[in-house]
Parts: C-alpha cells; sequence; structure tokens
C-alpha cells in the first residue's frame, strides 16, 4: 500500500497508441486541458501568497476549514457504513427490482443538489416525517452539525457506492466460494476475502465521497441553513463571501482546489485507482 | 421498442430523425409567433421594455396587464432580477425603456452611467421589514422583543444581502431603545440559527416550521399561506424606497411615460398596495 507503484503488473501500456500520433491527440486535448487549468490558475494568482495566509487567520476562515474537514469526513465515514451492504447487493445479486434500486442510487448524483436540502428539510425538518417524531423527544436536526453531515451523506453515499460496487463485481465469486468451502464465515469471507482483493475500488470510492462532502453546497445550505462554526462549510463560505469579501473567497477556494486536488491524487497513485482493473 | 428500432436503423438515423422533429418544432413556433400579436393597421406594433427588481415581479405582471389593456398596440416585456443585476446590464448598454429598481443606490448607479437623467427617478413605492413567523407560532411569538427570549429559532438572511443588512440595523434601533434594552441585540443574535442567502429562504424556513421567526420585507409575505406577522414601527424599520425612470436612449418615450403614469398614478398605487407595498410618500 505504501508503494507508489501498484504491486500487481498493470497490462503492458498498448503499442497501439503509439501508431496513433500521440502528438496529435496531445493538441487536440489541449483546448480542453486550458479550459480546465486557466481558471484555476486565475484563481490561484488572484491573491498574493501573503496575503492568502493572513486570511488563513481569519476566525471565519478558520471555522469554516475545521467544520468542512470534519463534517466531511463523518459523512464519508457514514458512507462507508452504509453504502458497502448495498454496493456488494448490487455486485453480487441479481433481484426482482435491481434496476430501481440502481437507478435509486444514481439520483443524488444527477439530482440538483437543491431536492436533496429541500427532501431533506421535508423528513428531518421539525414537521418532516421523522422530524416530528424527532421533535417530541427534543432533538432538532435542521440548523446543526448534524444536519450538514446528513446532507453531504446523501449527496455523496453514491459515489462510494458506485466504486466500491465495481471493485466487488471484480473479485471472482469463486474466491469467495473457496474461502467458504474452506469454513470461513459469510462475515470471514467478505471481510478477508472480498474486500481487502476489492481495496482499490473501495479506496477510490471513499475519496470521491469525502471530495463530494467537501465541496457540497446546495443540500446544506437549504437543509443546514449558514451558521458560522455550525452550518457554514467551506463552500458556503465562499457563495457567501463572495458578495461581500471577495478575498477571503478566493482564499477558501484556493484551499478547497489544493485539498481536492491532494486526496485525488494520494489515492490516484498509491492505490492506482485511477486504472480501473476490468 | 425504441431500443430495438435504434439497433435496427442505427443510433445515427434515430439522431437525425430526433434532429428534424426538433427543427420541425422550431419551425412551427416561428411561424406561430408573429400570429399572436395582431399588427394594428395604422399605428406601428411596439415593445415596451421594464427592468424591474425582482420582488415586483407579481404586482408589475399585474399592472402589464391594465397597461396593455389601455394600449393594445404596445407589448410589455419584463426584465425581472436584483437590482445591482439589472445596473449592470443597463450599464452594458441592454435595450430598455423603463427602470424599477428596489433600491436608491442601483438607479444612481444607473444615473452615473448616463443612460437615466439625474432628475427623473421617482420613489412610486417603499418596502418595510416584517417580522415573519409560522401561524401555529411554536414560540408563542407576541411581540417584537420576544425575540430575544431564549431558545427561539431566529433565521435572518445573511449581511452579504440588503435585507439582512436592514434586519441588523433594525436590531441596532431597538437596542437603542429602552422599551427593548442594550441587551436586545445580543439576544436576539444568540437565537439566530442561521442567516440565509436570500429573503425568499427566510420566508421558505419559516413557513415550513423550521424557524420560529424571521425578518422578511412585507411584499414577500402577499399569497403565502401559513405564515403571520409582525410589524415593525416606522421608528425601527429600514425602510426600503423603490426609484423608477425611463432611459434617455429610449425609444418609446410615450410609452414609457405611460406606464411610469400607471405606476404612480391612483390606479397603479392601489395594486401595488395590494401586493403590499406601501406608499411612496412613507417617511
Amino acid at each position: 500500500m505504501s508503494s507508489l507503484i501498484p504491486s500487481d503488473g498493470k497490462p503492458a501500456r498498448r503499442p497501439l497508441r503509439r501508431r496513433h500520433r500521440p502528438e496529435a491527440w496531445w493538441a487536440l486535448s489541449l483546448p480542453l486541458l486550458l479550459f480546465l487549468l486557466i481558471p484555476l490558475l486565475a484563481l490561484i494568482s488572484y491573491s498574493s501568497p501573503a496575503q492568502l495566509v493572513e486570511n488563513l487567520a481569519l476566525p471565519e476562515v478558520r471555522q469554516a476549514i475545521a467544520l468542512s474537514l470534519r463534517t466531511s469526513t463523518l459523512a464519508t465515514l457514514a458512507s462507508v457504513l452504509l453504502g458497502t451492504p448495498v454496493a456488494y447487493l448490487l455486485a453480487r445479486r441479481e433481484f426482482p427490482g435491481r434496476l430501481l434500486l440502481d437507478n435509486l442510487i444514481d439520483l443524488p448524483i444527477v439530482l440538483p443538489p437543491a431536492v436533496a436540502g429541500l427532501s431533506l428539510l421535508l423528513v428531518f425538518g421539525r414537521r418532516g416525517l421523522v422530524g416530528v417524531w424527532l421533535d417530541s423527544f427534543g432533538v432538532r436536526v435542521t440548523f446543526t452539525e448534524t444536519a450538514v453531515v446528513i446532507a453531504q451523506t446523501f449527496i455523496a453515499v453514491s459515489l462510494f457506492i458506485r466504486a466500491a460496487s465495481l471493485g466487488f463485481a471484480a473479485v471472482e465469486p469463486e474466491l469467495e466460494d473457496a474461502a467458504a468451502i474452506d469454513g470461513a464465515s459469510h462475515w470471514q469471507t467478505f471481510s478477508r476475502i472480498t474486500v481487502p482483493l476489492a481495496r482499490r475500488a473501495v479506496l477510490t470510492g471513499v475519496a470521491l465521497a469525502w471530495a463530494r462532502a467537501l465541496g457540497e453546497f446546495g443540500a446544506t445550505i437549504i437543509f443546514a441553513g449558514n451558521y458560522p462554526g455550525r452550518t457554514q462549510t467551506m463552500p458556503l463560505a465562499i457563495y457567501l463571501g463572495f458578495e461581500l469579501d471577495l478575498d477571503v473567497a478566493v482564499t477558501l477556494s484556493v484551499i478547497l482546489v489544493f485539498l481536492s486536488f491532494l486526496v485525488l491524487l494520494v489515492v490516484k497513485s498509491f492505490f492506482g485507482g485511477g486504472e480501473r482493473q476490468d | 421498442m425504441l431500443k430495438q428500432w435504434i439497433e435496427k436503423r442505427g443510433i445515427l438515423t434515430f439522431m437525425v430523425l430526433a434532429l428534424l422533429l426538433f427543427a420541425v418544432s422550431c419551425a412551427q413556433n416561428i411561424g406561430t409567433t408573429p400570429a399572436t400579436s395582431e399588427p394594428l393597421p395604422i399605428e406601428a406594433n411596439s415593445t415596451l421594455t421594464v427592468f424591474a427588481a425582482a420582488s415586483l415581479t407579481d404586482a408589475f405582471a399585474a399592472l402589464a396587464e391594465i397597461y396593455e389593456a389601455n394600449s393594445p398596440h404596445i407589448d410589455v416585456v419584463f426584465n425581472f432580477a436584483g437590482s445591482n443585476q439589472l445596473a449592470t446590464q443597463i450599464d452594458q448598454g441592454a435595450p430598455v425603456d423603463v427602470f424599477a429598481s428596489a433600491n436608491r443606490e442601483q438607479m444612481e448607479n444607473a444615473v452615473a452611467g448616463g443612460r437615466v437623467d439625474a432628475d427623473t427617478p421617482r420613489v412610486f413605492v417603499t418596502n418595510r421589514l416584517v417580522l415573519a413567523y409560522p401561524q401555529e407560532n411554536p414560540a408563542g411569538i407576541s411581540a417584537l422583543s420576544d425575540l430575544a427570549l431564549p431558545d427561539t429559532l431566529i433565521v435572518l438572511a445573511a449581511e452579504e444581502v440588503p435585507v439582512g443588512r436592514y434586519s441588523l440595523q433594525f436590531l441596532d434601533k431597538a437596542a437603542a431603545d429602552p422599551a427593548f434594552g442594550s441587551n436586545f441585540k445580543q439576544g436576539v443574535l444568540d437565537n439566530v440559527v442561521s442567516y440565509e442567502e436570500n429573503v425568499r429562504a427566510v420566508l421558505n424556513k419559516v413557513s415550513l416550521g423550521e424557524a420560529d421567526a424571521g425578518i422578511v420585507y412585507l411584499s414577500d409575505l402577499v399569497g403565502v399561506e401559513g405564515v403571520s406577522y409582525l410589524e415593525i414601527p416606522d421608528t425601527l424599520n429600514s425602510i426600503a424606497e423603490y426609484p423608477i425612470a425611463a432611459l434617455n436612449d429610449s425609444e418609446n418615450v410615450a410609452a414609457a411615460a405611460a406606464f411610469i403614469d400607471l405606476v404612480i398614478g391612483a390606479e397603479g398605487q392601489a395594486i401595488l398596495a395590494e401586493y403590499g407595498f406601501g406608499p411612496a410618500s412613507a417617511p
């Protein structure tokens, strides 16, 4: 795991690629690369490094960063706990309504996050389906850090399930059967055989879910509201800061870009998540 | 069925057909549009373009019906958006005949941009802050001072948007008033659970019952069910003034003037009052 090069042999680079004139492909790829890169560079070069460091010291900036790191990590944990069984089910079982479940899992990816936020409000709000019941125990979810985590989980869990499910599906069922014949329990087989073999895909799912949770905006602002230190995550602070203090918004944006980039980079280089095993 | 059909004839055929269908439906639209606005034989058909603050949407739509009934040869076209956005668009040369702003600041920007003459803008309505709360009133709010009672869930608009600034001004004025006491502002701020991105979001949190109270414009409450409100007295309120003006490069000078006359006249004022706006003469 600590090696930069994945331990198992990657498929050899196909010789086809060389015949395809790489320079032509580079030239054709250039417009998109510039299109993605230039806005990021513009963002990063907007304020000086000194200004960035200065803004980092602002309490509201620190609060937003700490809150974002905390909530996105919790949302990722929740995604793994709740999403793993579903991912395995989708990878292994044929059952009636499988397509519907598959579709349901994709919904949070395609829905506007505002729709997710509104739905959550109608469930966990004080008058919501579950919220009414919680309220009778004096528990309030809306406007709390818990609400942020719920919103992020709702949005991010699909990405984890998608990635992990691919990984589980790639594990030969014969290996699981063999372990079962040797007397391993269902749970042992899953935790000792399936998960380790699907490690890369699962970790890719973790990283994707975490990055998505970190960037979540629409569902959070509707369901959890916006309160500095409590529910104002980095994306919310960026959005609202844009009106009042562009400098602070840029500082937070730069940090968000770096964090997301770093996480994806670490995952892809260490765990080879970028290379899909087929 | 569709899948099989596509497999048999190829995806390209399908796409070409879909494109054709789209083109035909577009062509039909082109064909029908002019027919709906019957050109009059003598007077040339013309369009009056009005840029108006988003909060005026419903009221101005009602006014346009009256206007178009009076002058059937004129089509009123609206662009409703945030006043700052409208002022920017005007500055960038958008073709506009009338501009109605939700605050003086953005009208002044339009004047500074040279497309509105300094002496033309007139305040035609005012909008005031009120304290909105859910009809079943979970926190039992009966007076403005109740806002500072512990465990009251309050949502305000964020300081970044005008109504959020006005809300804080109200708290400052109230805290300076002995009737509320100097701890009032802090007491209220301690109860705030969220600073929402705009006034509609504040109202939604109140109407869904998530918040016990929130500060919104009176005009936002028109047509909203399940929400009650308390007046905020003039002395504590920050009254928003809405100026209206014709642009100096308008090509429909007479039509623009007629629209403004309607807005300022008795009939227009009555309609605006129905939509929760106050008269221009308010202090």
